[in-house]
Formats: C-alpha cells, sequence, structure tokens
C-alpha cells in the first residue's frame, strides 16, 4: 500500500471507532461524568472541605482535579481499546482487517488513536465537570496536552495487549479491576505521594501512573510530586517498549490468526 | 456408500493427480506450492499442497469436513499462518509480498463475520478504506454491489436484522470492495434457499465472465458442477484430484437411477449388466454402466410384471464421483 492509501486505512478505523463511541454514547461517555462527579462532591466538597489546603494556595479539590481528569483518561482509553478490538476478535470482524493489505502498524495506530480520542473527550468531559467545582489553571498547555496523549497511548497499548490475549469477555475485565484500578488509587490522584512514609513512598515511584498524574497535574496547577523530566522519561520509555510488543505481537498474529 | 475401490477400477476410474492445462505465458491467479499446515494442538491439516489457479478460472476446490480447504483458504488470505511452503497471488508471495498479493485478493468467509451492529453500506464503506479506496468511491462501489446482490433497500439497516441469506450476500459484497482480481469463497450458499442461491450463481458468473478468477468451496456439488471448469479435491490434508471439471466427469462410467414402481414387488429379477437394489417395496435402485441402455432394462423388468412410473438420477454425477473418490482415498489412508 502506498502512503496515501495507507492513510485512507487507518482513517477508515479512526472513524469507525469514533463513530462506535458516539453510538454507544451512554456506555462510553456519560458513565465516567457520573463517577467523577460523584468523586467531587464527595472527596473534592464534603471531605476536601476539611483537609483545607494541600500546598500553598491550593485547595484539595483543585488537587484532585488533575488526577481525576487523568484517572478517567487512563481508564477509558484502556477500556475502549479493549472492549473494541475484543469485540472485533470476539464477533470475528477483525478479520476484515486481518485479510486486508493494511499493514499491522496501520491496525495498531488506527485502535490506539480511538482509544486516544476516547480519551480526550472524556477527558473535555471531566474538565467542564471540574470547572462547576473549581477553578482549573492551564499553567503548561503543551506539557498538559503531551502528558495525556502519552498517558492515553500507553493504556491504550495497554489495553490492546489485554484484548490480543483475552479469550473470553472474563479476560478484560480482570486487569482493569485487580490492576488498573488499585493503581489508579496508589497513583497519587487523592494524594501527594512525598507525604507518604517510608518504604510506601518508594514503592510508589514503581507505579507509572504515578508519573502521568505528578505531570498532568505539573501541566495544570504548576505543582508535580516528582521530577518532570524523569516522568516523561517513564512515559517515553512505557510507548516505546510497549509499542514495539503490540507490533510484534500482531505481526506474528498472536491470539489472532492460528 | 458400498462402493468399493474395485468397483471403481472395474468402472475404468483410477485416482491420480492430474495438472490443469494453461497457457504457459500466463501468471497463475494462485500457485500453492507444498503447502503445510500444523496447528498448535498437533492436527496435521495440510499435508504438501500444491496447486495452480489459472487466471479467469472458475475454480472448485472440493472436500469433505476437515479434509484442509478452509486451513488453505486461511492461509492464502492470510488468516492461517503457514507452517511451510508458500502461495502466489498472480505470482506475488504471500509471504515476502503479503500487502501487495492481499491488495489483489477477495475473501467471502465461510462464517458470518461483519460487525452486527453497522449497516451494510457502512460495512462495505469501511472494507474498502481497509484498502486504500477513497470515501467517493466506495460509496459507488457499495451502491453498486448491494444493488446486484438485491440488499439496496436493506443497505442502511443495523445489519443483524439481516435474514441468514442476506447476511451471505452482504459477504459477497464486501469482498467485491476492492474489485479483486482473484475473488475466493467458502460455502458462500451454505444454508441459502435454492432462490437465493441461484441469484448468487449468476452474480458470480458475471463477475467470473467480467474477468475475475473465482475460487469456490461448496457442500452443494451440483453447484460446483454447473459453475466450476476446474476442480480439485482435498481430502486429508493432500489433493486427491486436481484436473478439468469435464475430464473428471468422463472418469464416471457409472450411473444410478431410482425407479418408482407401480405396485410393490416382491422378488428382484436378475438383470444383465445391471445391479438392482430394493430400497423399499416400491422403489428400486438401479446401477449400471453409461453405455448400458435403458430399455433393455425396461423390457427385463416388464417380462417379470414390474411396471415402472417414473425415474430419476440417484444423484448428480460430481456426488457420484466425488463420494467414491472420498471412499477410495480413506481407505487409501486406513
Amino acid at each position: 500500500m502506498n502512503a496515501e492509501h495507507t492513510l485512507i486505512a487507518l482513517g477508515t478505523i479512526v472513524r469507525r471507532e469514533v463513530m462506535r463511541i458516539l453510538r454507544i454514547w451512554t456506555q462510553t461517555l456519560l458513565p465516567p461524568a457520573i463517577t467523577v462527579t460523584l468523586y467531587f462532591i464527595i472527596f473534592g466538597s464534603l471531605i476536601g472541605r476539611r483537609i483545607g489546603e494541600i500546598a500553598p494556595g491550593i485547595s484539595y479539590i483543585e488537587y484532585i482535579a488533575p488526577g481525576l481528569i487523568m484517572m478517567s483518561v487512563i481508564q477509558n482509553a484502556y477500556g475502549n481499546i479493549t472492549s473494541s478490538f475484543f469485540g472485533a476478535k470476539f464477533q470475528r470482524f477483525v478479520e476484515e482487517m486481518l485479510v486486508s493489505p493494511m499493514p499491522s502498524w496501520t491496525i495498531l495506530t488506527g485502535y490506539i488513536a480511538g482509544a486516544v480520542l476516547r480519551g480526550f473527550m472524556v477527558g473535555v468531559i471531566v474538565l467542564g465537570i471540574s470547572l462547576f467545582f473549581t477553578k482549573i489553571h492551564l499553567y503548561h498547555p503543551l506539557i498538559t496536552l503531551s502528558t495525556f496523549v502519552l498517558a492515553a497511548t500507553i493504556f491504550g497499548m495497554l489495553g490492546f495487549i489485554n484484548a490480543i490475549f483475552a479469550r473470553k469477555f472474563d479476560d478484560i475485565a480482570i486487569i482493569p479491576t485487580f490492576v488498573l484500578t488499585p493503581l489508579t488509587y496508589l497513583g497519587g490522584v487523592f494524594y501527594n505521594v512525598a507525604q507518604l512514609p517510608s518504604p510506601w513512598k518508594e514503592i510508589s515511584h514503581l507505579n507509572p501512573i504515578l508519573y502521568m498524574v505528578s505531570a498532568f497535574r505539573y501541566g495544570l496547577l504548576g505543582i508535580s510530586d516528582i521530577n518532570l523530566a524523569w516522568a516523561y522519561a517513564v512515559m517515553l520509555a512505557f510507548v516505546l517498549a510497549l509499542g514495539a510488543f503490540c507490533l510484534s505481537l500482531l505481526q506474528r498474529g498472536v491470539g489472532l490468526r492460528s | 456408500m458400498g462402493f468399493s475401490i474395485s468397483v471403481l477400477r472395474d468402472a475404468g476410474y483410477t485416482t491420480r493427480p492430474a495438472t490443469i492445462v494453461q497457457p504457459m505465458s500466463a501468471i497463475p491467479a494462485l500457485e500453492i506450492q507444498d503447502l503445510k499446515k500444523t496447528y498448535a494442538n498437533g492436527v496435521v491439516a495440510l499435508k504438501g499442497v500444491s496447486l495452480s489457479v489459472a487466471p479467469g478460472d472458475f475454480y472448485a476446490l472440493l472436500g469433505p469436513n476437515g479434509a484442509g480447504k478452509s486451513t488453505l483458504i486461511g492461509i492464502v488470505s492470510s488468516l492461517v499462518n503457514a507452517t511451510a511452503g508458500d502461495a502466489r497471488v498472480f505470482g506475488i508471495s504471500i509471504r515476502e509480498r503479503r500487502s501487495e498479493a492481499m491488495q489483489m485478493l477477495g475473501l467471502v468467509p465461510q462464517e458470518i463475520n461483519f460487525n452486527m451492529f453497522e449497516q451494510p453500506f457502512q460495512i462495505c464503506l469501511n472494507q474498502a478504506g481497509f484498502y486504500g479506496v477513497t470515501r467517493a468511491v466506495a460509496a459507488q462501489r457499495a451502491e453498486k454491489y448491494l444493488k446486484q446482490l438485491a440488499l439496496w433497500d436493506k443497505a442502511f439497516e443495523v445489519s443483524r436484522t439481516l435474514s441468514g441469506g442476506m447476511k451471505r450476500r452482504l459477504l459477497i459484497a464486501r469482498a467485491m470492495m476492492n474489485e479483486p482480481k482473484l475473488l475466493i469463497l467458502d460455502e458462500p450458499t451454505a444454508g441459502v434457499d435454492i432462490e437465493i442461491r441461484r441469484s448468487m450463481w449468476k452474480f458470480i458468473q458475471s463477475i467470473n465472465a467480467a474477468g475475475t478468477t473465482v475460487i469456490l468451496t461448496t457442500h452443494y456439488l451440483e453447484e460446483a458442477e454447473s459453475l466450476c471448469r476446474n476442480i480439485a479435491i482435498i481430502d486429508h490434508g493432500r489433493i486427491i484430484e486436481n484436473t478439468a471439471m469435464k475430464t473428471l466427469l468422463s472418469k464416471l462410467d457409472v450411473e444410478a437411477f431410482v425407479l418408482d414402481l407401480a405396485k410393490p414387488c416382491a422378488e428382484l429379477p436378475a438383470v444383465d449388466g445391471v445391479r438392482l437394489t430394493r430400497v423399499d417395496e416400491r422403489t428400486l435402485e438401479a446401477e449400471m454402466s453409461r453405455q448400458h441402455d435403458l430399455n433393455s432394462l425396461f423390457a427385463a423388468l416388464s417380462t417379470h410384471g414390474i411396471i415402472v412410473t417414473s425415474m430419476r438420477n440417484k444423484a448428480n454425477r460430481l456426488e457420484e464421483l466425488f463420494v467414491r473418490l472420498i471412499d477410495a482415498n480413506d481407505k487409501a489412508v486406513a
């Protein structure tokens, strides 16, 4: 396929993903809006008021807002690709793509783009909801945007790997329940990891979500729990390693070709 | 079937590999070389299959369930990884230049495998997109093929609401979106009523007439007999016959008829050159050489007071041959 044909193929996957997200908006866009609203009411307004400022000039609700946005982005980017790609595998219409001349990287990029766009849509919705509860400054738009894209890409790829290996619907529910949710809650969404006692503080640094939440918080609030350069290094390393692994799985047809 | 290999030999029939006569200059639409496939569970599906399909051919690939047909098609369409060997689509290796080879291929799979929540029109547009066809051209083709396959009035309905026959036709329309030079149909008419089946045959014949090479697998042998010019029979992962349809059919020297009788027949008469068997008290089966005249059979039956009210061929010719070949191969493998 030449570049023009490849671009058309890529656009086809992305368009199909976006149409799917919009067609089932009550499953893709509404639930995170409701969940985050409850978080803001309970943790932000009711409990957060008693906590007061978590950093100089920054209230608790302001502090958790970036974390809640990033949490929604991560969970939805992951959930989008697992349900969409596994659905395609389960109904076997993934074969439409496998028999086509599309190179493997196009399939991967198309699905990752779908995950990033779902993350973006949910991120914008959650950001809009957060404005009802607190004020959001955009200190570093580029850092905010790049952190969002990198985080959504990383969890899109992880979701893709989950979908590749999944054989039944239970297999795509296990990782979000037993791995993703605990890592998110322990990734500094609701607290500053610097305040944790040893060894929990050090252990927290093994959690990749911590770097994403911290970098995103820096972009919105100008404060971070960890070094920004280190956060970018970790995220880029994950993107490269996961991308190579996903492509290798697709090339070999693991879980797709017998 | 109670035929033995000796019956086949008596009828002048022997199983032997044959090659298809084709112009030397033509690059085969599909050339398969020593293709082998062993699945992870140890099942050996293909044991070194080689065949060649000429451009423009209408080619039947037949075999019993589990013979290796779908594995073969899966490898050619890159859904299954071959253990060894190669396939070339118009001279292009699927191992070395998969993308280019797939550009020329269209696949109608055995199983319904489109997104049930999408509309037929959308499904066709997406398929075209995966081949790099622009949206405008894809829309024209989708309309053209959905109309030709009598699906246009359902083009914007959710595809899960389509009937079984409509879903099968949608698979064909989808496979045509890249206007392939080689179209592979894996049991396209399974479970489809005869009227729709005939309309599908007509469509497939028309695209073959327009230059598309067609490979068909089917369990309806009259379908293969009436549509295909060349044929390969695969069994236990090996090609056991590969020749022109006419050549194959000419090898069948025995014909069987079912005779309906006016009144019950208590005793079977002995008729020279004819093997008579009683199906029930009012039905006989007569098996004879194709050279044997029917008049002598009727005369002999009349002598014994047996009146035949109607008769028909027991099975179509290809079905007869197919069953005999598979029986013979089963015995050879055993």
